[in-house]
């Protein structure tokens, strides 16, 4: 008797307190959504608010005065010397425009080109040291993992003299080529991957005659198709956002990559308080294509996250 | 001639067969899969690393002819007031981002256990946005809010009945303001790798705890944290490798400024090469005892956190 009384109570008190969890749970989850998504508001009300009002509105929720000028000042839409002209520009605006297309599609040439090298090559290199017998492998694979440890800050100063030695300061290659082959990262990642895969499959293939390529194409990497556009999505956004390596070597303007091009952008604004409205509208823009990809692949990002983060 | 015809034949035709053995040969396909990773990791990190090494030795501004000058640029290292201020500053830096973001990461994930799947799931997608965004971006994003005159974050707390505050603008805010954005970027990706690493805990191990009479708290302390340490290992060791060297904030922000309070070591390094006289001794050096400082950071890390072992072989 008591021995059940005993459980129900505790059951009793564990629903008590799976509510109340619940509930403190929600107010987190309300938090949350809040404080992320918030500030990305912030912005767009900041960029579509008109550039004389952003600095005597400061509360307003809503975009004062909504214009979508800001926006096409960034695009490149309208010249700003006509807004001179006019006398709409004000002391709060910069005349500096961003010149958004050339950015965004030097970013998209930068970063697919990384992804496309970086997957395929670290991709093969990751099935040898998970599938092929080679003579060193393990201790080659073990150097490939300290590379992990290196600060970035390390290698970029003797690469920066490399790719100068070379002549690409200021064109694409030189912005690529230094991850293109491999990072570690990918390496590693994509080994975790083939080593879990069954090798009776293989063993089936091998005893029906087939080559150690066709193994490879055939059955290892349909197998893991989700790891790789994983890490495809991982690295494309990884070098989308890169800054020190591209604002290094990658200034000049037919090579400039748009956050590169937000960060001087920011310190082309006029003296006293930087273009807010403007600088918001870039903002703005240079999200897009992070939303994008959060809406296409943020489940399979966040999934493959699980599976990855600390095997 | 004819003895030469002769040797000639079968020497081709064992070159021939020579070459079918090895496209034959596990060894020769293995290399040649790893062949253009093995150029790219020579290249672009093994031989930049050692050459970094050398160039720590060398007075060298990239224009000039390099001359060899042994420890001189490690003695001026030593001598420079700027650079142990860097570090001071890194340090502080890496002491406010990592506690907060490493408990508000746990207690997220603990809270995201809670919600129904699609709930959950849904949130993470969201949680992971900010990681997504452009470092710079996060940067002018916050700059904006944080204006110590105009932004929301003043407005905020005047509502809340706290008066001003400088946050980047004053030397006494700066660096923690600057955590404070990394953490707004990184505590949700940090929470969704805990968040896969509460999923490996058996829900056994709370049932049968439970069935003892242990609270929420209790469960947490004895089972959850125990039982996350390897997921905690790979979070923190990564994370403390990352703050030590936090540059797009600050480069956007505040440029290392006010009075020097935010100039973290990446900055001291990039400015040794792109803003002062160019000194690509000084800099390298300065990019090798950052390697020793997060080589020693992590071995120290890792014993401390014992990350060989896995609690969870105790319990099955």
């Amino acid at each position: 008797m008591t021995t059940t009384q005993q459980i129900v109570s505790i059951q009793m008190s564990k629903q008590v307190r799976a509510r109340g969890g619940k509930m403190l749970a929600y107010l987190v989850l309300l938090a949350l959504l809040f404080i992320t998504l918030f500030p990305l508001w912030w912005v767009l009300r900041t960029a579509l608010t008109s550039p004389t009002f952003v600095f005597s509105h400061t509360s307003s929720l809503l975009p004062v005065n909504p214009t979508t000028q800001n926006f096409e000042r960034v695009l490149g839409l309208i010249d700003t010397s006509d807004l001179v002209g006019e006398g709409v520009v004000t002391s709060y605006m910069s005349t500096a425009t961003l010149d958004f297309w050339v950015f965004l599609r030097n970013s998209f040439i930068v970063s697919s080109a990384i992804t496309l090298g970086q997957t395929v090559f670290s991709s093969m290199a990751a099935y040898a040291f998970a599938r092929i017998k080679f003579p060193l492998r393990d201790t080659i694979f073990f150097i490939y993992l300290t590379g992990l440890m290196i600060p970035s800050i390390v290698l970029f100063i003797p690469n920066f003299v490399f790719i100068r030695q070379l002549g690409w300061i200021g064109t694409y290659q030189g912005i690529i080529a230094p991850t293109f082959l491999m990072t570690p990262f990918a390496v590693f990642f994509m080994r975790q991957f083939f080593l879990g895969l069954n090798k009776d499959l293989e063993e089936a293939a091998i005893i029906d005659g087939a080559t150690r390529i066709g193994l490879f194409w055939r059955i290892a990497l349909p197998l893991v198709k989700g790891p790789i556009l994983t890490l495809a999505i991982l690295t494309f956004i990884g070098s989308w956002n890169e800054y020190l390596w591209p604002l290094l070597v990658g200034r000049d303007e037919n090579v400039r990559v748009l956050t590169v091009a937000l960060g001087i952008f920011r310190e082309q604004t006029p003296q006293g308080s930087p273009d807010w409205a403007g600088l918001m509208a870039g903002t703005a823009v240079s999200i897009v294509p992070a939303i994008v990809i959060f809406l296409f692949f943020g489940r399979k990002v966040v999934d493959s996250i699980q599976f990855s983060g600390f095997k | 001639m004819v003895a030469g015809q002769t040797r000639g034949k079968p020497k081709r035709s064992v070159l021939f067969k020579l070459l079918n053995r090895l496209a034959d040969n596990e060894a020769v396909i293995g290399y040649l899969f790893i062949l253009p990773s093995l150029i790219g990791f020579a290249i672009f990190f093994a031989y930049p690393a050692l050459r970094a090494v050398y160039i720590s030795f060398l007075d060298w501004n990239l224009l000039s002819d390099a001359k060899y000058v042994g420890l001189d640029n490690y003695q001026t290292l030593v001598a420079d007031e700027r650079f142990w201020s860097s570090l001071r500053v890194t340090v502080l830096y890496v002491v406010w981002n990592i506690p907060v973001q490493t408990v508000l990461a746990v207690f997220m994930a603990v809270m995201l256990e809670r919600f129904s799947t699609p709930v959950s799931s849904i949130m993470r997608g969201i949680m992971i946005l900010p990681w997504l965004m452009p470092n710079v971006v996060v940067a002018l994003l916050w700059m904006w809010i944080l204006d110590p005159s105009i932004g929301l974050m003043n407005e905020f707390l005047k509502l809340v009945g706290i008066g001003k505050q400088p946050f980047i603008g004053s030397p006494a805010q700066a660096i923690q303001s600057i955590a404070a954005i990394n953490i707004w970027r990184h505590a949700g990706y940090t929470s969704i790798l805990i968040f896969a690493g509460l999923k490996t805990i058996p829900k056994s191990l709370y049932e049968a705890a439970s069935i003892d009479g242990a609270g929420d708290l209790t469960q947490f302390r004895k089972i959850t944290l125990p039982l996350l340490r390897p997921v905690l290992v790979f979070v923190l060791v990564t994370s403390v490798i990352g703050s030590f060297q936090v540059f797009d904030t600050v480069a956007v922000t505040t440029s290392g400024g006010p009075a020097g309070s935010t100039q973290v070591i990446i900055y001291y390094i990039f400015q040794q090469v792109f803003e002062r006289r160019i000194k690509m001794g000084i800099a390298t050096a300065a990019s090798v005892v950052l390697f020793a400082i997060l080589i020693t950071v992590t071995i120290v890390q890792m014993r401390l956190l014992r990350s060989g072992e896995s609690d969870l072989a105790d319990y099955q």
